[in-house]
């Protein structure tokens, strides 16, 4: 290699090919992360005790908040809707309009959001923790593969949990749209579940599936991605996890416009 | 016997290893001291397959494990077994999984067989009485403790340790000694270890080199070492500040 130093006008170019290699490695890195831990998990074997710490980590243990924020969401969203529909006289679509913006838009990309938050900057602080206080190594000079023990059961998890939790928001949020929309705004509750039986069909809570199965994945890799490889030291650990929070959510927003303009309307 | 020739190793075009050179006969305890940060722990993750150098071999047992893939590289790490500076324990885990897990995951044993072995390896490091307990309620020297049990526990053929006794009280720094000397004897394997506890460290090793400056400028027994002519080495174990080193003379 030639360590002259370049004349300084060419300097700029240097630094930015070297951002761009530097780029394009940590891009390639971040997808063969995944492959090989998509890889893993068809083969054999499975560690089942850690998926279920996984599975209880990421999903029973967000339940409340899923069910806080699903309650409100409807809540807000029922108070909001019927403020525009009776400009148009429209109260009695509350229901699916509510419906159709929760099943297919607010239920998958909020409590993914939420779940980033909650389970996914913890799992990036834990798998940080352990590199850098050497247990990974630990793992790999057993001749065991961290990959199998720490992310493979992670991501299977988060593509387990994210649906489930997706249903419960949804549930919790046309629970939440009824109770302000029956009890404070005066719809009827037939006219309120009636509306949302003609109106939702099974594409919509299908965009929402696939939706939430896609953030599962999303979620759980860049988490466990950023805690593989995350610095040194706390601060090391302090920078992933914010990094995790900061890039899942964005590749979240993102993928659930991709996800919106190819899925059937 | 493991073979280390001509290891060369730079990080950020910072060298590190400039050329180290190690043998060390199977079934001897070798000793690597140093000032710290002069790599002896990158030594020891090249030596572990952790890291891979920009030059040169390490052969164990005749294979170079520099030119093996991540894949045939398990095959060797079987044999190893690995104390880590902070010992590394699954803080999941109680100390007695933590024990277990080796011989659960890597040689997929009988529960049976795996709570005698356990029971035998705590028992060995004289900690019988806190399998039970998670790694961060006990103290620092038992954590290092059930760190040897667990890189014990799978019999393996040769055993890293890195500065085992960092940290530590002089009476601990002794019974990790004397416990790793002990365990050696009864199961004959190789070890290499990286410390600066001097002069303690003399009674426990076959052998002891010095590295210095990304070398191995000395290398020998204890006794060799200890009256070496070698002002470095000298200076290192006589724990004497190199000239013009000495922060108060500034």
């Amino acid at each position: 290699m030639n360590d002259t130093p370049l004349a300084w006008p060419l300097r700029p170019f240097e630094a930015l090919g070297r951002a761009t290699i530097t780029g394009l490695e940590s891009l390639g890195r971040f997808g063969a992360f995944l492959g090989e831990a998509l890889l893993i998990l068809f083969t054999p074997p499975l560690k089942v005790g850690a998926l279920l710490r996984r599975v209880q980590f990421i999903g029973f243990r967000s339940l409340i908040i899923i069910l806080l924020t699903g309650a409100f969401t409807g809540m807000v969203l029922a108070l909001q809707l019927y403020l525009t529909l009776t400009r148009f006289g429209s109260e009695a679509f509350l229901g699916p309009a509510l419906a159709i913006s929760i099943i297919r838009e607010l239920g998958p990309v909020l409590s993914a959001l939420m779940v980033t938050g909650r389970a996914g900057s913890a799992l990036t602080a834990e798998i940080g923790i352990m590199r850098i206080t050497e247990q990974i190594d630990a793992l790999t000079v057993m001749a065991l593969n961290p990959m199998r023990y720490l992310v493979a059961p992670s991501i299977l998890a988060g593509v387990l949990t994210f649906p489930l939790i997706t249903a419960i928001f949804d549930a919790m949020g046309l629970l939440g749209g009824h109770v302000i929309a029956v009890e404070l705004l005066g719809l009827s509750s037939g006219t309120y579940f009636g509306e949302i039986k003609t109106f939702v069909d099974m594409s919509d809570i299908m965009t929402g599936f696939w939706k939430s199965l896609c953030f599962g994945v999303i979620v759980t890799w860049v988490s466990t991605y950023k805690g593989f490889y995350v610095g040194h030291g706390a601060e090391g650990v302090a920078r992933a996890t914010t990094q995790a929070v900061v890039l899942a959510s964005v590749l979240i927003l993102v993928w659930d416009y991709f996800m919106g303009s190819v899925l059937p309307f | 016997m493991i073979k280390v020739q001509g290891l060369t190793k730079s990080f950020r075009r910072q060298p590190v290893l400039r050329g180290v050179d190690l043998e060390v006969p199977t079934g001897s305890i070798a000793v690597v001291i140093g000032r710290s940060g002069g790599g002896k722990t990158v030594l020891l993750r090249h030596l572990i397959g952790l890291l891979r150098p920009d030059a040169g071999s390490i052969l164990v047992e005749g294979v170079d494990i520099t030119r093996l893939t991540g894949h045939e590289i398990d095959g060797i790490r079987r044999r190893y077994g690995v104390v880590f500076q902070g010992g590394a324990l699954f803080d999941s885990l109680t100390c007695a999984a933590n024990v277990a897990f080796p011989l659960r995951e890597k040689l997929r044993l009988g529960r049976a067989e795996v709570r005698r072995r356990v029971r035998d390896g705590l028992a060995a490091v004289g900690l019988e009485e806190i399998g039970a307990k998670y790694p961060a309620e006990v103290s620092g020297g038992m954590r290092k403790r059930v760190a040897i049990a667990r890189a014990l526990v799978t019999e393996p053929e040769i055993v890293f340790f890195d500065e085992p006794t960092t940290g530590l009280d002089p009476v601990l720094v002794h019974t990790i000694h004397n416990l790793i000397r002990d365990l050696h004897r009864r199961h004959r394997f190789t070890a290499i270890m990286v410390s600066h506890e001097i002069p303690e460290i003399f009674t426990v090793a076959d052998s002891v080199a010095m590295l210095h400056e990304g070398r191995i400028i000395e290398a020998g027994p204890p006794a060799v070492i200890q009256s070496s002519a070698n002002p470095v080495v000298r200076r290192f174990i006589h724990g004497e500040i190199e000239p013009g080193t000495d922060p108060q003379s500034h």
